[in-house]
């Protein structure tokens, strides 16, 4: 049945008891992210909230200047650089096994859950019992005669933190990607069987082409998570770590409580940008892929 | 041939397990480690925190699985001799369970608006929450921080739980759900004359009774282990989580430390055994950005 055309009085109506439903959460939000994120913004392009002269894009460069938030940016940028892609395919290689009527598999998918709910403390506890100097796994790499890493202070640190970012968000991209094949229609692949198709054949053709709005989606989620990994980075090495995982968590902590608004502030919109295009791909690229597929 | 095929599925059971395993071994060990005499844990771990308070110390750190004599004395230490965990235990569930609660009441009416009428704006707005939902928490502290300073309720539990309550998650979750409803359903609640409140609270809301508790879970488990909002919003050391406390706790202490993680999983942990479809099911459906 198609929708009768409202009238304005109708259409009145009707966007006053929406935006009555909505006010709660809207007012919510503009106080506790628009209004102050304004200000924010106001901020970067101020020279001091006393003076209050504007200097226009002076902070940013300024910001651009600092070896501090430099550093932190390519760490970041370099940390999710490994993480994201390795976070992408091994958690479809998870599903895919998964999706192979093995044994046990509500076991598995539940085991790969379980990191969610490991408190961070006792998480970075175990990591500091794993790769500390005289820890288990430089106990087991001498077993095979190879020399001890010294994890958490050497450019190997990386490693650490990306098998940690690992452990921690392949579960729930795990169930993602497993969404993602329950929606591929049985018949397809039912045909592919009979016509003999292989299974390299099935899983380029069909799987990975259905697939591609959840590799889509989980690549940003897994970049927006890799940028949160610092909460674990922070408690294995506090305010100051070894130079390559100086994160742009730890650049804002620290300018925090010198209270640099300013620098703070230009960070955080440059921040936002960054985030907003990368959003406003996704959903470009969500339409674009979504149209292949249903058609 | 299928011979062949029998013995792939079993190549991917074995790797499977293995994975599993590992990803469970953190859990594990917590829980087991928890039963260990500081005796046995410095013995055994004395190594890396150099703080340990004499007694047999091993020269390299061995992780270890079973206690060699199962205590419950680092419970009793935690819970019964110092009532500081508690009383942070007690904080958390002070500032997640209104969260929980609070920010899945505003998300349901809102979602109801999403899912109710369309339109431009709406959509718009719609669009605006989703940017919001993703932005990474180093873009939300300074306007967090600012808008506590001003408000004064910066060191107050406030500062965490009201801006908990309005964080835009649930709304875009809910609403996904609720457009699954069938409009001939409100349609028909309509004719019969019933208003917007009651389609909502009579119609709606049973319908995506599974849903409400798959995103509570969520919100539950993400609010429950946070650590960042505590540490730049909540100094004063009174008031803070156990999330964030127990990562202070005396490095000479660790069996302390993992017997208060145990305690602090005991939520989390009945959760995922009760409600592991709806976390599943929660998790599923934030798998695209679209409404």
């Amino acid at each position: 049945m198609k929708k009768r055309k409202l009238n304005l009085k109708e259409r009145t109506i009707d966007l006053l008891k929406s935006l009555c439903f909505l006010s709660p959460s809207l007012l919510g939000v503009g106080v506790f992210f628009i209004v102050p994120f304004g200000v924010v913004v106001y901020y970067s392009l101020i020279d001091g909230v006393g003076s209050k002269n504007f200097v226009f894009l002076q902070n940013f460069i300024k910001l651009f200047d600092n070896s501090a938030f430099l550093m932190a940016a390519k760490n970041t940028l370099s940390f999710s650089a490994v993480a994201v892609p390795l976070a992408v395919v091994l958690a479809m290689g998870l599903a895919l096994m998964l999706e192979c009527r093995i044994p046990l598999k509500s076991q598995f998918r539940t085991f790969f859950l379980s990191p969610m709910m490991v408190p961070v403390a006792s998480v970075v506890l175990i990591w500091q019992v794993l790769f500390n100097y005289n820890g288990t796994i430089n106990e087991f790499l001498m077993l095979f005669g190879a020399d001890k890493i010294d994890w958490l202070q050497s450019d190997y640190c990386q490693i650490v933190v990306i098998i940690l970012f690992l452990w921690k968000n392949l579960g729930y991209n795990m169930i993602l990607f497993m969404a993602g094949l329950a929606n591929i229609p049985k018949e397809l692949l039912e045909v592919a069987d009979v016509e003999g198709a292989s299974e390299t054949y099935k899983f380029f053709n069909i799987k990975l082409r259905y697939l591609s709005p959840t590799v889509l989606f989980v690549t940003i989620l897994s970049l927006i998570n890799s940028f949160k990994v610092f909460r674990e980075v922070y408690l294995l090495t506090g305010d100051y770590p070894y130079e390559k995982l100086y994160m742009l968590q730890h650049f804002m902590n620290n300018t925090f409580r010198s209270l640099d608004y300013q620098k703070l502030s230009a960070a955080a919109v440059v921040m936002a940008l960054v985030m907003v295009v990368l959003i406003a791909l996704l959903f470009i690229a969500e339409d674009w892929f979504g149209k292949d597929v249903e058609g | 041939m299928k011979k062949k095929r029998y013995f792939g599925r079993g190549a991917m059971f074995l790797l499977c397990a293995v994975f599993a395993i590992l990803f469970l071994l953190p859990t594990v060990l917590t829980i087991t480690n928890s039963f260990m005499s500081e005796s046995e844990i410095n013995a055994n771990y004395g190594m890396i925190f150099s703080t340990t308070t004499g007694g047999y110390v091993s020269k390299t750190v061995n992780l270890k699985f079973i206690p060699d004599k199962v205590t419950l004395s680092q419970y009793v230490t935690g819970l019964i001799k110092s009532p500081e965990y508690l009383l942070k235990l007690w904080n958390s569930i002070f500032l997640v369970v209104p969260i929980v609660i609070f920010q899945v009441a505003v998300a349901a009416v809102a979602a109801y608006s999403f899912t109710r009428w369309r339109g431009k704006i709406r959509s718009g707005i719609f669009f605006f929450y989703v940017i919001l939902m993703l932005m990474p928490y180093q873009v939300t502290l300074v306007p967090n921080y600012l808008v506590s300073d001003w408000l004064g309720i910066l060191n107050k539990p406030w500062a965490i739980i009201l801006p908990g309550i309005f964080a835009p998650f649930s709304v875009f979750l809910l609403t996904k759900f609720m457009r699954r409803i069938p409009y001939s359903l409100i349609e028909a609640a309509k004719v019969d004359g019933a208003g917007e409140w009651q389609i909502f609270t009579k119609i709606c809301l049973p319908q995506c009774r599974s849903a409400l508790y798959s995103i509570a879970i969520l919100v539950f488990i993400d609010y429950w282990n946070m650590v960042e909002q505590p540490l730049i919003l909540l100094q004063d050391a009174d008031s803070q989580p156990l999330s964030v406390f127990l990562s202070n706790i005396n490095s000479g202490e660790i069996g302390l430390a993992f017997a208060m993680a145990t305690v602090y999983m005991i939520p989390s942990l009945l959760l995922f055994l009760h409600g592991e479809e709806y976390l599943v099911e929660g998790i599923a459906n934030s798998g695209s950005v679209k409404g």
